[in-house]
């Protein structure tokens, strides 16, 4: 890592951990609040431990020249180390908190694993720990190979991932402490949000300058899809986030927008965070890990921009959908549901042009797991965009809101489509970036495939059960024109789901297992005899062009 | 229409712009004028302000997540009416910095459970919810009781909420801390009725006169839930079927 770094570089980079440092240093000595306190330590010893890593590569000798002339891969290699290994804590904090859900007593008594606390943790885990450190790996590699060229620079690509990862631990670290603004999927407090805003303008910047360094004269498809979940999110982040401090030296701050407004600006950022973080972010992974795959081109350049400025514009009015029959003005939630009901449209012609781009390699689906893990990922990319347009209906949504069917439609889209899809790249991406032929075991993808798919089915099909169930019976009257069911009836009846989704969960956790497994067993493993099964654009010959 | 983009993904700046824009819109159109149109809200002349003791219980609540499995937002929906009470108003919130509508009823609705239960039986079902509701899948939050409550920064947590727009005023502030002790029973409670209204409930709410514990701001907070104002309760409005 550090050796690849020019000596001024390795300077830069220990002047960035020393400022962070010294800040972790303030807020644990200045601190008005000990949770703040026990933040700055760990953001000292964050920057330390990265120090130290710097300082023992300092007198390294400079690296060769040579090696601007290469794709600079090691940022994507750490982050998929961190992707699996976040994987399995995400995962695994998720099936303890649904066995929770059937067994209450799995809270031990203990303040820090109640499930009040314990679930962002495993939201956060998944979404950002998981699902982000796979779309950094992915967007390093792909706009690499798309535009023919390096990253622009060395160290900005370390400062996204490290600090990114800096922001996860510093998430899931304060949610069992208490530090939590209660903002769904933007849990994090203040000086966290902050923190995430400098790491995420420098990704920003440097996606932009690789992209003006390409060598070819058109931006390729995934590439906006990147530049979609990036901008997008930044956006998003900045504006449900603005909130004042009780202190500088204090863990909690108010939020700047209260009541309607902050429900509406809340889930403009929550439907949108699944917008550009989960849906954007992996398009712009399946653009293009599934036709290398696959080989075979993409099915329609038209469909791939209708569906894209579709997705970018219609996406964003779509959140007051998250609000009916509330006291949101009814306006807003005419006009959410109105563009949910479009938004089918740009959402199935990206799957749809997945799945017509394999027209032709339907054998190799058949035969590799890695390409398999993508093409189910697009069918329950489909399904979930139709199962969500169909509950922004306002008469669906009065039986489905605060029910679990929710829940079973995120973990249809968590699991099915972004899980999936981020397996089969990282399936794609591993053996290619480690020079192996293969993955280490074809059987243990395979197993993985088959575990994947059944804890997903297993999960949603028993949460749409609970769900639907326990809709009705809150709706019930029985003869006297009363409502039959008290509430505790109703939390009774989900008991047998709540085992199944947990079992389903565990399915899926084991089936993760395997892949971390496989991973670190194909990164350890002989490098290749011969080319790797799918070719890497080499960027030494078409540099001398 | 594809020439036109054809040309546009030659450009990297332009299609970082053409993002930005295209993104914009749904947000400017549905959010801003929200914070414009006086209906928006509605007026409610009765409407007090969260005690100091009271935002700390919120703040108990917000720590705790209580909101990833009770919403305090009553639909308007027949049924909803009738389980949990009149339909929410958007005023009802409009001191909750964040709002805690939440999006999950694995536990009922709380946004009118305050006078519902005694402080007795709230103390006594966060300590064992399953002493008094043998089916209950909530986690126990016993160390509540134990807990001394932090108020010596309430002055500062106040003076950020005014910060964002909820009046309270200099004498509030200053005042916060002896406020919130003298709420919970522990001291006299002079110039706190004076302060937010002779409707305020001061008591030892965690049956424990000896000290102002965590429970105290909780129960607190839970029994002022839907009693900010009566507006809901005179609203003629008929629920949907």
């Amino acid at each position: 890592m550090v050796a690849q770094l020019t000596r001024a570089e390795r300077q830069f980079a220990l002047l960035t951990l020393g400022l962070l440092a010294l800040c972790g240093l303030l807020m644990a000595a200045g601190a008005n609040d000990d949770l703040f306190a026990l933040h700055g330590g760990l953001i000292l010893a964050f920057a330390v431990g990265l120090g130290f890593l710097v300082i023992s590569g300092l007198d390294a000798p400079e690296p060769a020249d040579g090696r601007l002339a290469e794709y600079y891969d090691d940022p994507s290699r750490v982050a998929i180390v961190l992707t699996m290994g976040w994987a399995l804590f995400g995962l695994a904090v998720g099936d303890w908190v649904a066995w929770m859900l059937a067994y209450p007593q799995l809270t031990f008594d203990a303040a820090w694993a109640s499930f009040g606390r314990i679930r962002p943790i495993h939201t956060t885990g998944v979404i950002f720990g998981f699902g982000g450190n796979a779309l950094i790996a992915t967007s390093f590699h792909v706009v690499q190979r798309t535009c023919r060229t390096r990253l622009a620079g060395q160290f900005s690509p370390w400062f996204v991932l490290l600090g990114y990862n800096l922001f996860c631990l510093l998430a899931v670290s304060g949610y069992p402490l208490g530090i939590t603004q209660s903002k769904e999927y933007a849990e994090p407090e203040w000086y966290v949000d902050l923190w995430l805003c400098i790491v995420w303008v420098t990704y920003l910047v440097l996606y932009i300058r690789t992209l003006a360094r390409r060598r070819e004269p058109h931006i390729y498809v995934a590439n906006w899809y990147y530049l979609a979940f990036i901008i997008v999110v930044a956006m998003l982040h900045i504006v449900n986030n603005i909130a004042v401090p009780v202190a500088w030296n204090h863990a909690r701050a108010y939020s700047a927008f209260g009541g309607v407004q902050d429900a509406m600006t809340q889930w403009w950022y929550g439907h949108n965070a699944v917008a550009f973080f989960l849906t954007a972010g992996f398009l712009g992974m399946m653009y293009y890990y599934l036709p290398v795959r696959a080989q075979r081109p993409i099915f329609s350049y038209r469909m791939s921009i209708i569906s894209f400025w579709g997705i970018t514009f219609m996406y964003m009015w779509a959140g007051s959908h998250h609000l009916h029959y509330t006291a949101l003005p009814h306006w807003v939630q005419t006009l959410g549901m109105t563009f949910s009901l479009i938004l089918l449209v740009p959402s199935w012609g990206s799957a749809a042009n997945a799945l017509l781009t394999l027209n032709g390699a339907w054998h190799r689906v058949r035969d590799d797991a890695t390409l398999r893990f993508m093409m189910v990922a697009a069918i329950f990319y489909g399904l979930t965009t139709f199962e969500g347009s169909f509950m922004a209906i306002r008469a669906v949504n009065s039986l489905s809101h605060y029910t679990d069917w929710t829940v079973g439609h995120v973990h249809a889209g968590a699991l099915g489509w972004v899980a999936l899809i981020s397996f089969g790249a990282l399936y794609s991406l591993t053996p290619a970036l480690w020079g192996r032929a293969r993955m280490h075991s074809a059987w243990a993808v395979e197993a993985h495939f088959w575990l994947a798919l059944a804890g997903t089915l297993i999960y949603v099909f028993s949460m749409w059960n609970s769900g639907v169930i326990q809709g009705l019976m809150w709706r019930t009257y029985d003869a006297g024109g009363t409502l039959a069911y008290p509430f505790i009836d109703t939390v009774v009846a989900m008991h047998p789901y709540y085992i199944a989704r947990a079992v389903g969960g565990a399915l899926f956790l084991s089936g993760a297992a395997i892949g971390a497994w496989n991973v670190w067993m194909t990164i350890r493993g002989p490098a290749a005899a011969s080319q790797p099964a799918v070719d890497d654009r080499p960027l030494t010959v078409l540099a001398g062009e | 229409m594809f020439g036109l983009h054809y040309r546009l993904e030659k450009h990297g700046m332009a299609l970082v712009l053409g993002i930005i824009f295209v993104a914009s819109i749904g947000g400017l159109v549905e959010i801003a004028p929200l914070f414009t149109i006086d209906e928006t809200v509605e007026d409610a002349p009765d409407m007090r302000l969260y005690t100091p003791l009271e935002v700390a219980g919120r703040n108990i609540y917000i720590r705790e997540g209580c909101y990833a499995c009770h919403s305090q937002m009553i639909r308007t929906l027949r049924d909803e009416v009738e389980r949990y009470g009149p339909y929410s108003l958007a005023v009802e919130s409009k001191y909750d910095h964040p709002m805690q509508w939440g999006s999950k009823r694995t536990g009922p609705d709380l946004a009118r459970i305050g006078g519902k239960y005694s402080d007795e039986w709230q103390v006594t079902h966060l300590i064992d919810p399953r002493a008094v509701v043998p089916q209950s899948i909530m986690p126990s939050y016993r160390f509540l009781a134990t807990t001394a409550l932090r108020t010596d920064d309430l002055g500062l947590h106040l003076k950020a909420l005014s910060r964002v727009g909820v009046p309270y005023t200099d004498d509030m502030i200053a005042n916060a801390t002896k406020d919130a002790i003298a709420q919970a029973g522990a001291d006299g409670s002079e110039g706190l009725s004076s302060r937010y209204g002779d409707a305020t409930q001061a008591r030892v709410f965690d049956g424990n006169p000896g000290r102002v514990t965590e429970m105290d701001a909780l129960v607190a907070y839970l029994q002022i839930l839907g009693r900010l104002t009566d507006a809901a309760h005179a609203n003629s409005q008929p629920a949907e079927e």
